[in-house]
């Protein structure tokens, strides 16, 4: 009963009065907080966790996007050479066409100047021939009974008149 | 103007002031403050020293039980029961008259230390019981708490995570709840027991029965959980066959099974107890000094204060790091009780 040796009475109280801190505690008081902060961790872990493998995904996402990106530039570089070649080559061709249909219509139209100048030529010709002829009718109806020599003369004029015709 | 006043009350303290001159028995003093009393003295007042008397429960084997209020005892013998105070150990007792002699009646009476358990104890429950309310009003998953409720999660999660959980190993979950409240009872215990004045104040972890009793709870916790590789070690080791055909070592383990919660026991006790007993020998230099005059009075007074400051915030460390250490040493104890031999091989 002295400092160092444990009272019984205390002893008893202290042991029951511990027992039901101990039953209320270990039923209501810790298991309550250590699980919720045990859950809480998990949680938060969890979270973490995801979050990593959110961005894990965003990462790869935004690579995606960049070739996807990259990609149709590449696209569109491609498309515009493309349309500026077909550009140049229409245009050149174009230009061959009208050329050479310039042409045709040049020679077209110098076949049908010659024909028409050949023909006009003829008729000339002809009218000159007709006029040389009548002209030569009134010369010799008023000299044609002078002489030998005339005579002559007349024939190879005849001569020279139809063959030029015939030419 | 402040130092005026400080100079104004030093010149004052130096008067003669006629001091009752009443003789301090030391011992007394020490020894009523640390120990157990049937009564709660609280203070005197002008000589009359106020108290709330305790119920006191006894049991006669002649007479059977007998409850009643320790005011009867200051009087003398009450139905056959008379207060017994030993001036060698400074201890109070109730002994029991009878026709064959004195005899000592069981006693399981609410004394002063009872008293402040069963307070403490209450706070103690409140104090976890409110701080567990939070997480049954909020998801706990969803935000964390804050104010008194955060206070309670963060010394729960401290004394788990940095004690419990790398000391008692795997099956730390079992145990936690014990260990959470050896760390908690003992914490809030020696707290109040630092506090001077009704209800606090009382001895309570500096006692030896307390002490006794939670030692006795780690030492349930860790011999009847124990598992095979436990009991094998300690009654077959891993030692020359010699040692165990002379069971020397058993006997020593055995012996080791009992030191462990005694060394529990005799450290909180001690350190408690030695606390209060700094705490009280400061103060009553206060009064030790009374007759040596005004001058020498308050010059050492001034110094007790200052160390009754220093000696108080010391009990401060003192109250969470015995907390502290009890449960620490259970847990390894009961942490060594489970394990497991794969583990030992690594």
């Amino acid at each position: 009963m002295s400092l160092i040796t444990p009272d019984f009475g205390l002893l008893f109280w202290m042991t029951l009065i511990f027992g039901i801190v101990f039953f209320v505690l270990a039923k209501f008081g810790f298991p309550v907080i250590t699980d919720m902060v045990r859950k809480r961790k998990e949680r938060i872990d969890q979270s973490i966790a995801d979050a990593r493998a959110i961005e894990a995904r965003m990462a790869a996402l935004a690579e995606e996007q960049r070739q996807m990106l990259d990609e149709a530039r590449k696209e569109q570089s491609a498309i515009l050479k493309e349309a500026s070649e077909t550009k140049a080559r229409i245009l050149a061709e174009a230009k061959e066409q009208a050329r050479a249909e310039a042409d045709k219509i040049l020679a077209d139209a110098r076949t049908q100047i010659a024909a028409e100048k050949e023909s006009a030529l003829r008729d000339v010709r002809k009218e000159v021939a007709l006029l040389s002829v009548s002209i030569a009718e009134k010369i010799l109806r008023k000299d044609l009974s002078v002489d030998e020599a005339q005579r002559e003369y007349i024939d190879k004029m005849v001569d020279e008149t139809t063959r030029a015709g015939i030419n | 103007m402040k130092w005026l006043r400080y100079i104004a009350v030093l010149f004052l303290s130096i008067l003669p002031v006629p001091l009752s001159a009443e003789e301090l028995d030391m011992d007394e003093y020490l020894y009523g403050h640390v120990l157990d009393s049937y009564e709660w003295h609280i203070t005197t007042v002008n000589g009359h020293p106020v108290s709330i008397p305790l119920p006191v429960i006894v049991h006669s084997k002649t007479t059977g039980w007998h409850v009643f209020s320790s005011r009867h005892l200051e009087e003398g013998p009450y139905e056959g029961f008379y207060l017994v105070h030993d001036p060698e150990t400074h201890k109070e007792r109730i002994m029991e008259q009878t026709p064959d002699g004195d005899v000592r009646p069981l006693d399981i009476s609410i004394t002063k230390n009872v008293a402040g358990l069963m307070f403490n104890s209450l706070v103690l429950v409140l104090l976890i019981l409110i701080g567990a309310r939070w997480y049954k009003k909020h998801d706990a998953r969803e935000e964390a708490p804050g104010g008194f409720a955060g206070l309670i999660e963060m010394l729960v999660s401290m004394v788990e995570d940095d004690i419990i959980k790398p000391c008692v190993g795997p099956d730390y979950k079992r145990y936690s709840p014990y260990l959470l409240t050896a760390f908690f009872f003992i914490f809030v215990n020696n707290l109040l027991g630092i506090v001077p004045f009704f209800p606090g104040g009382a001895n309570i972890t500096g006692n030896i029965a307390v002490t006794f009793a939670m030692a006795m709870f780690t030492f349930l916790a860790v011999n009847l959980f124990g598992n095979k590789h436990y009991y094998k070690d300690i009654f077959w080791p891993d030692v020359p066959m010699f040692l165990k055909v002379i069971p020397l070592m058993p006997l020593i383990e055995i012996i080791g099974m009992f030191t462990k919660p005694f060394s529990l026991m005799v450290r909180l006790f001690a350190n408690i107890l030695a606390g209060h007993m700094m705490i009280l020998g400061v103060v009553a230099v206060v009064f030790l000094t009374a007759e040596l005059g005004a001058a020498m009075n308050s010059g050492l007074t001034v110094i007790a204060v200052v160390f009754g400051v220093f000696m108080d915030i010391l009990e401060l460390l003192v109250a969470f790091l015995q907390a502290y250490i009890f449960t620490m040493l259970s847990s390894v104890f009961i942490g060594l009780s489970r394990q497991h031999p794969e583990e030992e091989k690594e």
